[in-house]
């Protein structure tokens, strides 16, 4: 039974994808995109089968499919492992990606190539599947690099436009740089392990069976990390998300916002009995994690194409829940997984909403006003915005508030720069609010005659969304958690961030909550009340303008790398491979003098050449047969 | 039935050929091709049930040489890849009028009967007899009906003839010398030899010569992408599908059993070797203008990973190295046969005539994607498996040089799929391009389907390659 169940939930999608792939462009658009969304639809029926089960039981299922990959000392096997970690992904992936592939049906309506956007959306959530339903490191690696070329497929979906291209292979580049280091990663821990299975590693790490020394360990885990800041867009490696933005605005809901950059996070959290082992390397994590917030945060104020503020408040974000992972607070990292994916998804999709009602504009400096044309995508994007920065009771203040608290024990100086950080993000979220839909529009006429709310196929997600964004904190309220007591059973050690609600933690609420007010009323008083507009980006001067282009870090990574590579291969192209050939010609005036005698017999009768060697052959085998 | 059967095959295949006449010569070299895959794979399940297919007897009484084929799995292995190439090479130039196709067809049928031989050969004298006869189809093949002016190719054809004939010699030298002491040529006589160190280092270096020209390892690879642009797409199909894995098969034949001490005090340099091939190719990849010459490139970058994988004297590398050859096999004349594809409509294999292609092939655009997939050993593909476990391998030996290999992870997506951009997509340009033809689709098919499938199923290839490996690490081990 929970085996089918399991193929089920893993195959459902990968159908959707051949069916889109092979008769998608054959059938109406209607049949193409009800194909894709019903097959997510059955995933997420499926996993909420597991999670039913799970409840009951509370003992994962492992189910082993094949063998796939053996070498001297391990061997790995095709297999899923359902345990509370992969629900709670599965729920939120397949739940999600319903809905953002129904959204999908109206968005990408007028799209000629409608199908394949669905088989390719259709793809990543098979993909997505399997990286978190993989019972071994190299099982989730196949779901880790498919959804990596998902995202290549959907950044460049638009390939008549190069820069979007690029867009895709900066991105997937990016990523696969990271990927080398969870390669070494799990090459090392394969060589300690002889085992790529969480279980048997989880097991072994428990009874203290291994053989390393801790700074193999350290080597390991921080190998990981660099996997992990590749796909979920940590310093230095970020770089890719905002550019990713050229893909369309579902794909970056679904992919670049809800789901595929969590996937640092899901393996670490997989992971977490080995990160234990290595604190310093949590340090670093917590570390990098709290700066990527700020930095990313700071990048945000200034943007003003609508999804690249999205995209900066995504990196920002993970940032966030790097730096709970760093503090050894995993559940507090996943609670604020799941309530970002709600009130993320919700702002993307909002703002697909607004893009789509402007006929296609992303810059903010030409909207306004829009409240009163789409009262539902206005709303819902208020919730969710409220959630993001962090205001009761919206989901973003339970997880985000959970992360302070717990960086205040651990850590002033990361409280501190987190706690700027959420500033900085109520600022900006409503900076971007205020500049979408209130005071005067000020783009063409022909775009304000032709305003509109989206059709329901677009609203209804969002109203989803936004109501999960309202309530989405009740699974982990302070004090009584139903999260961490369902994921209790996946940590090794005691988790020490269930905090005894004293003053101090009032106290520390209320900073939070203050902060984004603080945020709020600065966002309110310059675009608001003094109803400024940032000005055209030849205008953009002093150190905004160096936030405005991202600290110039796309310009410095072009410079000390993708130049000095690409004239290393000039280098090489135009002067070594040269000389190289040249010293072979060199050697060979003796070569030569042969070749000119060697050409005298070359008359360029290769019948007769053929001939020959034929009649040499049969010989050798009319005599090898005459022998037997 | 004995493997002397597939050679009698194909030497029949390229006589029925050559006198089939230019018309028919295409069908009558596809019949044998296929006739000599199915009886590979029959030889196969016959050697997989416990009967052996080897063959052995004298040949020349003085100086001994015996007609010595061995088949063990890790040979069928190769005559599989070998065979089941030369259906697809074939099936692949199918659409293209040659002059004086018998000769062409015929020759290529031969090529594939050297390279068996080749594979199989257990005697040095007859393997470098085969060794160096694979030499000449493809030089004719190159010089007569390759590309480009007749001067440019026959310099380039020449220097590689001449270049690995050069190299040969010293493995011949080498052979002549294990001759004195062994008073055979028998590949267990030669094994058994007790040789000193300083004898293995000579013999060791005498192998290299012939190898490192012939896969080609950096810095004695400059032949190689002249002569892949210049040959005909059927002749560079050859050339990277099956005949360098020739050289990285001989060192785990013949090189590394026979001087063991040599191989393993120099792990380190030799597996560095290997890896500085990864580097240096992907990074001359990046910029190349011509699109063949860029696959020559990727080429040296994949055989250099497969050589640093047989270079570490470990089962895992070696396992990794045989998957990767064949992998790499597939992909590369698929990737070739992709180029050719665009040559047949645009008669031009430089880059930046092309782009735009995606939105004009649709198909065609999701078949070469994938096997640019493939090449850059995506997860899911026999690709990834090989190259995992050499890394994996390389890893072990030393964390450093499989840092340096895995950077192929890395350049290998960055030129691959800059390439891919520049030729697939963007704006269109304005001339017409025929998607594929169903020919074309069945070749491009086949070859993605094989990938695949032993990709997400490499235990039959494995289980069939493995135990020879073990075999062999044995000798080597003693």
């Amino acid at each position: 039974m929970e085996q089918n169940v399991a193929l089920l939930l893993v195959i459902s999608p990968f159908f959707g994808f051949l069916f889109n792939v092979f008769f998608g462009k054959k059938c109406s658009k209607n049949v193409s995109g009800f194909i894709g969304t019903i097959t997510v639809v059955i995933s997420f029926v499926a996993s909420i089968f597991f999670f039913i089960t799970l409840t009951d039981t509370k003992h994962p299922t492992e189910i082993l499919l094949f063998d796939w990959i053996q070498v001297s000392n391990f061997k790995v096997s095709f297999g899923f492992l359902v345990d509370q970690l992969s629900v709670l992904w599965l729920l939120f992936v397949t739940g999600i990606g319903s809905l953002i592939h129904l959204y999908s049906i109206s968005y990408m309506h007028d799209d000629e190539n409608f199908h394949k956007f669905f088989a390719y959306l259709n793809l990543f959530v098979f993909f997505m599947i399997t990286l978190v339903l993989g019972s071994n490191l190299l099982v989730m690696f196949i779901g880790w690099e498919g959804v990596g070329l998902c995202s290549y497929l959907l950044i460049g979906f638009w390939h008549k436009n190069q820069e979007y291209n690029d867009a895709a292979k900066k991105a997937f580049i990016m990523n696969r740089i990271g990927d080398l280091g969870l390669l070494i990663g799990i090459f090392i821990i394969a060589n300690i392990f002889n085992s790529l299975d969480f279980v048997t590693i989880k097991q072994l790490v428990i009874a203290g069976k291994f053989n390393a020394t801790s700074i193999w360990i350290g080597v390991a885990t921080l190998c990981l990390f660099i996997g992990a800041s590749g796909k979920s867009a940590q310093i230095p490696l970020y770089t890719w998300l905002p550019d990713a933005m050229a893909g369309p605005t579902p794909v970056s809901a679904l992919i670049h916002a809800a789901t595929m950059v969590t996937a640092g996070i899901f393996m670490i959290t997989r992971l977490n009995f080995l990160f234990d082992l290595t604190p310093q390397i949590l340090n670093l994590i917590a570390i990098i994690g709290a700066v990527t917030a700020l930095v990313a945060a700071s990048i945000g104020l200034v943007q003003n194409d609508i999804k690249k503020v999205l995209a900066y408040s995504t990196v920002s974000q993970l940032g966030l829940m790097f730096l709970a992972i760093g503090m050894g607070a995993y559940n507090i990292a996943v609670f604020h997984v799941i309530t970002h994916a709600f009130f993320k998804a919700c702002l993307f999709l909002g703002s697909g909403s607004v893009i789509h009602a402007m006929g296609g504009e992303q810059d903010m400096r030409k909207m306004g006003n829009l409240r009163k044309a789409m009262p539902i995508t206005f709303i819902t994007m208020v919730v969710a915005t409220l959630a993001i920065s962090g205001i009761p009771p919206f989901a973003g203040f339970f997880s985000k508030d959970e992360i302070l608290i717990t960086a205040f024990h651990n850590n002033i100086p990361l409280f501190v720069i987190a706690s700027i950080a959420s500033i900085m993000t109520a600022f900006y979220m409503f900076r971007l609010l205020y500049l979408t839909f209130f005071n005067e529009f000020r783009g063409t006429d022909y775009q304000k005659n032709h305003l509109h709310e989206s059709p329901t196929l677009i609203t209804f997600p969002l109203l989803v969304l936004g109501t999960l964004s309202l309530l989405g904190g009740l699974i982990s309220l302070p004090g009584h958690s139903w999260l961490n007591n369902y994921l209790a059973p996946l940590f090794t050690k005691v988790t020490h961030n269930e905090h005894v609600f004293g003053t101090n933690e009032y106290i520390l609420m209320t900073v939070a909550v203050l902060g984004g007010v603080i945020g709020i009323i600065l966002a309110y008083s310059k675009y608001m009340k003094q109803r400024y507009v940032p000005v055209a980006d030849e205008h953009i001067s002093g150190f905004a303008k160096v936030l405005y282009n991202k600290f110039y870090i796309d310009e410095f990574y072009t410079l000390i790398i993708v130049k000095p590579i690409n004239q290393l291969s000039r280098f090489f192209r135009d002067k070594l491979e040269t000389t190289l050939s040249g010293l072979i010609s060199g050697l060979g005036t003796i070569t030569k003098s042969i070749g000119t005698a060697g050409q005298t017999v070359q008359n360029g009768s290769v019948g007769l050449y053929l001939f020959s060697f034929v009649i040499g052959i049969v010989g050798i085998l009319i005599y090898l047969f005459l022998v037997q | 039935m004995n493997v002397t059967s597939l050679l009698l095959l194909l030497v029949v295949g390229t006589i029925a050929t050559f006198v089939s006449g230019d018309k028919f010569a295409a069908r009558v070299a596809l019949f044998f091709s296929i006739a000599a895959f199915a009886l590979t794979l029959f030889l196969t399940n016959v050697f997989l049930s416990g009967t052996s297919v080897s063959f052995l007897t004298l040949w020349i009484e003085n100086p001994k040489v015996y007609l010595a084929f061995n088949a063990d799995g890790l040979a069928l292995a190769m005559l599989l890849l070998t065979t089941a190439l030369t259906v697809i090479i074939i099936l692949s130039s199918f659409a293209n009028q040659y002059k004086n196709a018998k000769n062409l067809y015929a020759l290529v049928l031969f090529m594939s009967f050297a390279m068996v031989g080749t594979f199989l050969a257990a005697d040095g004298l007859l393997y470098y007899i085969f060794w160096e006869l694979a030499l000449i189809p493809i030089y004719f093949i190159a010089l007569v009906w390759g590309n480009d002016d007749l001067e440019a190719r026959r310099k380039a054809v020449v220097t590689f003839f001449i270049y690995t004939l050069a190299g040969s010699l010293f493995m011949l030298v080498g052979f002549g010398y294990m001759y004195q002491k062994a008073g055979s040529f028998q590949i267990l006589n030669l094994y058994n030899l007790k040789l000193t160190v300083q004898e293995q280092t000579w013999i060791f270096l005498g192998f290299f010569a012939a190898y490192a020209i012939k896969i080609p390892l950096i810095p004695f690879h400059t032949w190689q992408a002249s002569v892949y642009q210049k040959a005909p797409s059927v002749g560079t199909m050859l050339l990277s599908g099956i005949m360098l894995k020739m050289g990285l098969y001989s060192i785990i034949r013949w090189q590394l059993p026979i001087a063991p001490l040599t191989a393993k005090a120099n792990i380190i340099l030799l597996t560095a070797i290997g890896v500085a091939g990864v580097i240096y190719g992907s990074i001359v990849a990046l910029r190349q203008k011509n699109l063949k010459k860029l696959l020559a490139y990727s080429s040296l970058a994949h055989v250099g990973l497969i050589a640093a994988g047989i270079y570490t004297v470990k089962i895992d590398g070696l396992s990794g190295a045989v998957s990767q050859m064949i992998a790499h096999g597939f992909v590369i004349v698929g990737l070739f046969f992709v180029a050719e594809i665009i040559e047949r409509r645009y008669q031009t294999q430089v880059i930046s005539e092309m782009g735009g292609l995606r939105s004009k092939a649709p198909k065609f655009a999701s078949y070469f994607l994938i096997l640019v997939l493939a090449s850059i050993a995506l997860p899911g593909t026999f690709n990834f498996v090989g190259e995992f476990t050499v890394l994996y391998s390389l890893a072990q030996t030393n964390v450093l040089i499989a840092v340096l290999g895995g950077t192929t992870i890395i350049l290998g997506a960055y030129y691959m799929l800059k390439m891919f951009q520049n030729v697939m997509l963007g704006e269109n340009n304005s001339a017409f391009f025929k998607d594929v033809t169903t020919s074309e689709a069945i070749v491009l098919l086949v070859i993605i389907g094989f990938l695949f499938f032993f990709g997400l199923y490499p235990k039959p290839i494995i289980d069939l390659v493995n135990p020879s490996l073990v075999e062999i690490l044995k000798v080597i081990n003693k």
